[in-house]
């Protein structure tokens, strides 16, 4: 399993399955009336083949924007990626023409959003919104394309597929429509998929079907997929590797199982004791005092300082690097960018 | 928590919501009708948390309008103290509003753009004077502030310059002004970063014990629900399938949609997916407007049998568990409710 392979180390891990994709330094600025707001500071993250990688954070912690930019789909302007490279099977998209990009984009990396109504075209069937990914991409004709979607619709286990491929967006359920969209993603069997908060908008019911076959699928294909959320539940049940994202950073990476043992990083621990628990009637939530930061205005230091039960002097002054984390039984990669990250593990 | 005491602040019998469908421009025509709340039941004692829990469409909301009376039942009786207050009108309905407030969902849109948090907050005793006398009004606005934990200062900023968690203070603090017994919160966390809700749910328990409230908490996060409520009540398409203490229906849940929905709900320990039983419900929720016979739940439950398309299962407790003192006898409608571990 890739669960056992960290996705930046660089002494060799078996398996050295090797990365599909890889972000380096990613910058990204949104120009505001209000000034320039600092989306994204200096994220890495890598993710190989087979291989879940969460990415956790809060409305404005930079999760997504990372993802618009590795798909190419950010809005520019505002938006700018100032520094950083996106390697994809080695080669970095930054420095690809539109064109090139449009290839990729679909057959070699694909993306699921949380809305599924109003990703869908409304006034195209659902069967000709599937053909055309064979239509433009593979040159089929489009009866050829029909009877593809009519075979993804299926894959996605929606009944009835032959009759309902005539069928409208509005004319299905949230679920229905979300399977539509992982159809849709999967269509040119990419070797990434980018699931953007695939089941927020979803029941639990219909959420854990949606899920069970987002990582069926990803099993059958070998798919690496980056699943972006802020459910600490949903992270637990599929992820392999969790990034954890405060103020556009990575705060913490580590495999799913350690995280949750002993988190290394105070905004993490502070996360996983401030969500009640189905499982646990407990007393009063921990609660993380005080806001989110504003963009504009990053505090410096570390970006957590101001909320921070731990934080020093150093955290107001100095930025901590994304620190390699060891102790005795740690087999995987393990980060954490706290000064302090050997007392925040120790409790 | 407040102990609940035995007498129940509201009860509620028989509860019907349908919205018609009609037909036609010129001549309307009836043709059907949304039965979006359909025979729902609960009594809420002083005091107590009630959750009130359920998919979208279930008419989990619908409740919480008619508790309120910004929407009138089609049937039944909301009492208030012993008082039906579903046929009320003018001054006495007037009177009872004050002891039943809302708190609402989106920060966002539940408050008015164009008025200052001063004005939302106060705007209650524009409509109840008795409460508060125009010379002392600013300053009861102020205590309220202070009270959800917002700077008195703030009275005179718009919505737009604080924060969602911020809003939905703001929103509590209304829900506040005019000294209720009773809060409706309709999903009042659902909108919230992970970090601020539990900011949120314990302002909320903090206030409860405070003004010695009566929350009837709407949510579809089963989690939350646990954390906040003394007794959980399950819905599905306009009915109560179980209702229990929140012990009976997270350890005990006798009726296989709690079931379904329980094991579905993803818990943040990684450890517990290799042995946790899932399942997995097919299909998705019937339309409203035409339920299914008998259990409405038997189009998607892998238990139903001839008997659950043609009887109406009651919310009692199940025949196999009556005369029982354990935490599996609690209301469940299923003819075969059986009891089920799920939650790890």
């Amino acid at each position: 399993m890739a669960s056992t392979a960290s996705p930046l180390s660089k002494e060799p891990t078996a398996p050295p399955a090797p990365l599909l994709l890889e972000v380096r330094d990613l910058h990204v600025e949104f120009r505001t009336r209000d000034g320039i707001a600092k989306a994204v500071n200096g994220v890495d993250y890598g993710v190989r083949a087979g291989e879940t990688l969460a990415v956790l954070g809060e409305s404005g912690s930079g999760k997504s924007v990372t993802a618009q930019a590795i798909m190419g789909i950010l809005d520019v302007p505002p938006g700018r990626i100032t520094s950083g490279e996106i390697l994809f099977h080695g080669q970095d998209l930054l420095k690809l023409k539109e064109e090139e990009r449009r290839r990729i984009r679909g057959s070699g990396m694909a993306m699921i959003f949380q809305d599924a109504l109003s990703s869908l075209n409304p006034v195209l069937s659902v069967g000709d919104q599937l053909g055309e990914m064979f239509t433009v991409h593979r040159g089929m004709s489009r009866k050829d394309a029909r009877a593809k979607a009519v075979e993804l619709m299926d894959r996605v286990r929606i009944p009835a597929a032959r009759e309902r491929v005539t069928q409208y967006p509005h004319q299905f359920s949230g679920g229905m429509r979300q399977r539509i969209m992982i159809a849709m993603a999967m269509a040119l069997e990419p070797s990434l998929i980018i699931a953007d908060e695939p089941t927020t908008a979803l029941d639990v019911t219909v959420q854990a079907q949606v899920m069970d076959l987002l990582a069926e699928l990803q099993r059958e294909l070998n798919m690496g997929l980056i699943l972006i959320t802020h459910d600490l539940g949903v992270v637990a049940d599929v992820a392999d590797t969790i990034a954890v994202m405060y103020a556009g950073r990575i705060v913490e990476k580590a495999p799913v199982h350690e995280i949750y043992k002993a988190p290394a990083h105070p905004y993490t621990k502070g996360l996983l004791e401030s969500i009640p628990r189905l499982d646990q009637k407990g007393q009063d939530l921990y609660a993380i005092k005080g806001l989110p930061p504003n963009l504009l205005n990053i505090p410096p230091g570390c970006a957590f300082n101001p909320r921070c039960p731990m934080a020093q002097d150093i955290c107001r002054t100095d930025v901590p690097p994304l620190a390699k984390v060891t102790y005795e039984g740690l087999t995987a990669e393990r980060r954490s960018a706290c000064h302090f990250w050997k007392e925040t593990l120790r409790g | 928590m407040a102990e609940p005491t035995a007498e129940p602040i509201l009860e509620v019998r028989g509860l019907v919501k349908h919205y018609p469908l009609t037909q036609g421009i010129v001549i309307k025509r009836q043709i059907g009708a949304v039965k979006a709340v359909d025979g729902v039941d609960f009594d809420l004692g002083s005091g107590e948390t009630l959750g009130i829990v359920g998919e979208s469409g279930c008419g989990k909301s619908t409740v919480a309008k008619m508790l309120v009376n910004l929407e009138r039942p089609t049937a039944g009786e909301i009492r208030y103290k012993g008082e039906d207050i579903t046929r009320l009108s003018g001054r006495a309905l007037k009177a009872v509003r004050r002891n039943i407030q809302m708190v609402f969902q989106d920060p966002y849109t539940s408050l008015n753009p164009r008025m200052t948090v001063g004005d939302i907050i106060g705007e209650p005793y524009e409509i109840h004077p008795e409460v508060a006398p125009k010379g002392s009004r600013r300053q009861k606005v102020q205590d309220l502030l202070d009270v959800v934990g917002l700077n008195p200062e703030y009275i005179n900023r718009y919505p737009h310059q604080f924060s969602g968690g911020q809003r939905q203070r703001i929103g509590i603090a209304r829900g506040l002004a005019l000294r209720p017994e009773v809060i409706v919160a309709d999903e009042p966390v659902s909108a919230l970063d992970v970090s601020v809700q539990a900011q949120v749910v314990n302002l909320l328990e903090r206030l409860q014990s405070e003004f010695r409230l009566s929350y009837v908490f709407i949510a579809h996060d089963l989690s939350i629900v646990r954390h906040i409520s003394d007794r959980v009540g399950v819905m599905y398409l306009g009915r109560i399938v179980e209702v229990g203490s929140d012990a009976e229906i997270y350890e005990h849940p006798t009726h296989p949609y709690t079931q379904a929905l329980l094991s579905a709900v993803p818990v943040p320990d990684p450890g517990a997916r290799e042995h946790r039983e899932r399942i997995i419900l097919s299909g998705d929720v019937p339309s409203p407007a035409n339920p299914p016979s008998g259990c409405r739940f038997r189009t998607r439950c892998w238990k139903a049998r001839e008997r659950c398309a043609l009887e109406v299962p009651e919310l009692a407790v199940p025949a196999e568990f009556r005369g029982l003192s354990g935490p599996a006898a609690h209301d469940s409608a299923c003819h075969f409710a059986e009891e089920k571990h799920v939650v790890p």
